[in-house]
């Protein structure tokens, strides 16, 4: 029997590490060739491992959540002969098919035995009592039974630290011989096992893994480095919704309903031809700003794993009909998890929109490095003066984040007020200057 | 004068109190310490250390008395014995000045500062003290009574003259032809084991029926034995009335009734020690007291807030290293650390011949608690060491959990058991097994092969047995 050690294969350019989301098999599972070890996760894309070879799991290089380093020992497989590295070189499956992973480096260790799980340490002594549980007790139901008032067996170190921690040593089962407490009892309630007494108001704990950690970490990431600034503007949008009225009506067979969205997209690359600053990155480690001539707007988008922003690249080349279709298809992507990497990095500009959920106004967040996203709010009939009358009137408003750093008020409101000009008269859009 | 201020006023510098103040000083807190004597109290000067250095002086006597006899197996002869008390009893003080002045130097370091003076409490926070007619008022914001216990005296054997205290005879500077002691403690056999070595015919009178009646027989039959042999006599169940008038005897009286007269020149009372609680207005602080004794909680808190209570005058056993302990707690309590008194066990050791050392639970605190027990015993009879040190009387005792084999009790009967008692308190503190004393090396050749002999005995399988 050879020992086939699977390491962790390039799944992405310039990636160092990435996180380990997922385990499909556990140690003591027969694998087939090709069949899927784990996933991981990268930026953007959740790469999955598959095996090189058939044989038997004997050892996981991580837990759930863990960042591996790309080249290091992700899993042991047991193999039989030699274990030499098989023929077929495997391949990691990327999500998609949008990129390809180089496939896992295999090392061979003929001589490695399989380290022994901790459960099955040999027994210290043969002793004509109970053995210690195997495993962490979480109820002081196990070891032995003590008598009313008998004192918790525990060394005076472990005992003080209890103290001081706050522990009520007779609330734990010890592990140590005689059902002594040891100093690994008091690590193992401390790290939480507690939380399984009993309790008034239960608490569910959820390790922060995989795509929930990415949102985090954007999100404080752009809070805290950028000083937002965010305007809301009443948009009339009377016109633009007869016009979208219409062109749905005539459209032709197969296209799909356009939503408000590709007009705002267009509206906002018009706008953005005349203030290029803001389809911009802000390198603010290198303090260089980075304008771009394309427009690829990033689309907000929920997914049942949260939040992921999809990009419309080239909106500047887009008609409606392709905006609208691009939308859908991208939504479509992200959602169902297809999404290629490239399809969700290299926006310049964002747009959130909550669609019928979208309130009043909201504060959106800047998608870092971008420098200003625009939010869309719920569209609405409200009463409009018109200078001698009540009219009704579809409202909709925009909510508007901009980086203060390097868009200065004027800037913005120039923009915000661009923007409701070209929604309130959409022949505008289309015009050329 | 102004008032003294501290945070920490220590009343007493015995062992737990100048322990108590050294650990606070450590610890940054500003304490005083009040002593009426000489620093180390009870322990350092007329106890423990004093006592200790007697025992010593009186087996080197008696060895070399020994070697003056035909009966001297080990081929060393010396022509006759002779002891100066006087010169002795000079060692023994030197001895102790040499600790009370370490201590005084130990609590100068801890940045204490020491007073001298009787106290006298006004109210919780604030202490009157007493030197040479000088009054001086201390204002504290925590109290430690730490005023220790004194030898009882008996109404009818008033101390004085032929009738002495164990402070009394420990600095005793002549032999006594016959001595009596009344009390069968471990201190009366003690001294009287000192005053048999050096000389005197000794009677021990005890009232119960046997000596050291709060220790099992099993543990005390052998000591009895050694006594006899030493030619120590010991009337139990008897009971002293008093002088003779001439001051020549002491009047006892037998089991059936009848009276007796002892011989004797000098007279010990070894009848206890009760605490110090009173005569320095301790009672107008109206603590609640547990018999004669200031009632404390597990922090050592009396039940007057910022009054603490350690050692002998907290109740039994009334032991210098029990009140060490205390006093090292409350004083990181007075720091604002947390802690609690959650010893196993307190180690205690009867400098008689042979040496008695008992910790944790006997066979029959054992049994009594309803625990199911399992008992090793390895004599010394099977330890080599013991032979070559002449000494092969005596034995280990391990008490042990029959369920999970957990230590519950050691003791031992032995000379030169006394220095085992370490091993004793750490097995129980840490909570070993009986596995764990028999799978660990004990050096050979020691009388602590013994100890890993009882594990083994009671687990069923002793090697020298």
């Amino acid at each position: 029997m050879g020992i086939v050690t699977v390491k962790l294969p390039d799944v992405g350019e310039g990636i160092a590490e990435a996180e380990l989301v997922e385990w499909s098999v556990k140690v003591g599972d027969l694998v087939r060739e090709d069949q899927i070890l784990a996933a991981v996760m990268t930026d953007k894309a959740t790469v999955e491992i598959p095996s090189p070879v058939e044989g038997k799991v004997i050892w996981l290089g991580g837990e759930i959540g863990q960042q591996l380093a790309i080249g290091g020992n992700l899993i042991r497989i047991e193999v039989e002969g030699a274990g030499e590295a098989s023929d077929v070189p495997p391949q990691s499956h990327i999500d998609a098919g949008a990129g390809q992973a180089s496939a896992p480096e295999i090392q061979t260790d003929r001589s490695a035995p399989p380290s022994a799980p901790p459960g099955e340490a040999p027994a210290a002594l043969a002793m004509p009592v109970r053995s210690p549980a195997p495993a962490w007790p979480v109820a002081p139901s196990q070891g032995p039974i003590r008598l009313a008032g008998e004192k918790p067996l525990a060394s005076p170190s472990v005992r003080q630290r209890a103290l001081s921690a706050g522990i009520d040593l007779r609330r734990l089962a010890g592990t140590g011989p005689a059902g002594r407490i040891t100093h690994e009892d008091v690590d193992h309630f401390l790290a939480g096992s507690h939380a399984s007494l009993p309790r008034q108001a239960e608490v569910r704990e959820t390790k922060v893994i995989g795509l929930r950690r990415k949102i985090a970490e954007r999100m404080s990431n752009a809070k805290r480095r950028i000083p937002h600034i965010t305007i809301v503007e009443e948009i009339d949008v009377t016109a633009l919704e007869a016009l979208r009225e219409q062109l749905n009506s005539e459209r032709s067979a197969g296209r799909p309903k356009l939503t408000v969205l590709p007009f705002l997209m267009a509206a906002m690359v018009r706008a953005l031809q005349e203030q290029p600053g803001l389809n911009a990155h802000f390198d603010d480690e290198n303090d260089v700003i980075r304008e771009f001539s394309a427009v690829h707007i990033g689309i907000a988008t929920q997914t049942k794993g949260g939040l992921l922003v999809p990009v419309v690249r080239h909106s500047e080349h887009l008609s409606l009909w392709d905006s609208g279709s691009e939308l859908t298809r991208l939504a479509e992507a992200a959602r169902n998890g297809t999404a290629s990497r490239d399809e969700l990095s290299g926006s310049t500009i964002t747009i959130s929109s909550l669609g019928p959920l979208g309130a009043i106004a909201t504060t959106p967040i800047i998608n870092h490095p971008e420098v200003a996203i625009v939010g869309v709010n719920r569209m609405e009939v409200r009463p409009k003066w018109d200078g001698s009358e009540f009219v009704p009137r579809k409202m909709m408003n925009l909510s508007s984040s901009f980086d203060h750093r390097v868009i200065d008020g004027w800037d913005a409101a120039v923009f915000v007020k661009r923007l409701k000009t070209l929604l309130e008269t959409p022949a505008l859009i289309f015009v050329e200057k | 004068m102004t008032d003294l201020r501290c945070k920490l006023l220590v009343i007493g510098a015995g062992p737990g109190g100048y322990v108590c103040a050294i650990r606070a000083g450590q610890l940054g807190v500003d304490t005083i310490i009040v002593e009426r004597a000489s620093l180390g109290g009870t322990c350092l000067n007329i106890g423990c250390i004093p006592s200790k250095a007697l025992i010593h002086a009186a087996d080197e006597f008696s060895k070399v008395a020994a070697a003056a006899s035909a009966s001297a197996h080990l081929g060393i002869s010396a022509p006759g014995a002779s002891i100066d008390l006087k010169a002795t009893i000079d060692w023994k003080d030197a001895i102790v000045h040499r600790l009370t002045t370490g201590v005084g130097a130990l609590l100068k370091k801890a940045g204490v500062r020491v007073v001298k003076g009787n106290a006298e409490f006004l109210d919780g926070k604030t202490v009157e003290l007493e030197f040479e007619g000088n009054r001086q008022r201390i204002v504290a914001e925590t109290i430690v009574i730490a005023t220790g216990a004194e030898p009882v005296e008996l109404p009818f054997l008033p101390f004085g003259g032929p009738v002495m205290s164990s402070t009394t005879a420990l600095s005793r500077q002549t032999v006594p032809q016959q001595l009596v002691v009344v009390g069968g403690g471990y201190i009366g056999l003690e001294i009287g084991t000192v005053f048999r070595k050096l000389g005197a015919s000794v009677t021990i009178v005890e009232a119960a029926s046997r000596i050291l009646p709060q220790y099992d027989a099993e543990l005390t039959k052998p000591l009895l034995q050694r006594l006899k042999t030493l030619g120590i006599d010991v009337k139990a169940e008897c009971r002293a009335q008093g002088l003779q008038s001439d001051g020549k005897g002491l009047v006892i009286t037998l089991k059936d009734g009848d009276e007796q007269v002892l011989p004797a020149d000098a007279v010990l009372v070894t009848v206890g020690r009760r605490p110090v609680t009173q005569g320095f207005g301790l009672e107008g602080l109206k603590l609640t007291m547990s018999g004669p004794f200031v009632e404390i909680d597990a922090m050592c808190r009396t039940s007057m807030r910022g009054v603490f209570a350690i050692g002998d005058v907290t109740g039994e056993p009334m032991l210098a290293h029990r009140a060490m302990a205390q006093g090292e707690m409350v004083a990181e309590i007075v720091a604002g650390k947390k802690r609690i008194w959650d010893k196993v066990a307190i180690p205690a050791i009867c400098f008689t011949d042979p040496e008695l050392v008992t910790v944790g639970q006997s066979p029959d605190e054992a049994k009594n608690a309803g625990i199911e027990t399992k008992i090793g015993t390895f004599p010394f009879r099977g330890n080599g060491r013991a032979m070559t040190l002449e000494r092969d009387d005596g034995f280990v005792r391990i008490v042990a959990r029959a369920d999970n084999h957990l230590v519950l009790g050691i003791q031992a009967l032995g000379q030169g058991v006394a220095e085992l008692a370490s091993a004793f308190g750490l097995a129980l503190e840490m909570g070993a097994r009986l596995e764990d004393i028999a799978a660990t090396i004990h050096a050979h050749p020691s009388l602590g092969e013994a100890v890993q002999e009882a594990a083994l005995s009671g687990l069923g399988h002793a090697i020298h047995f």
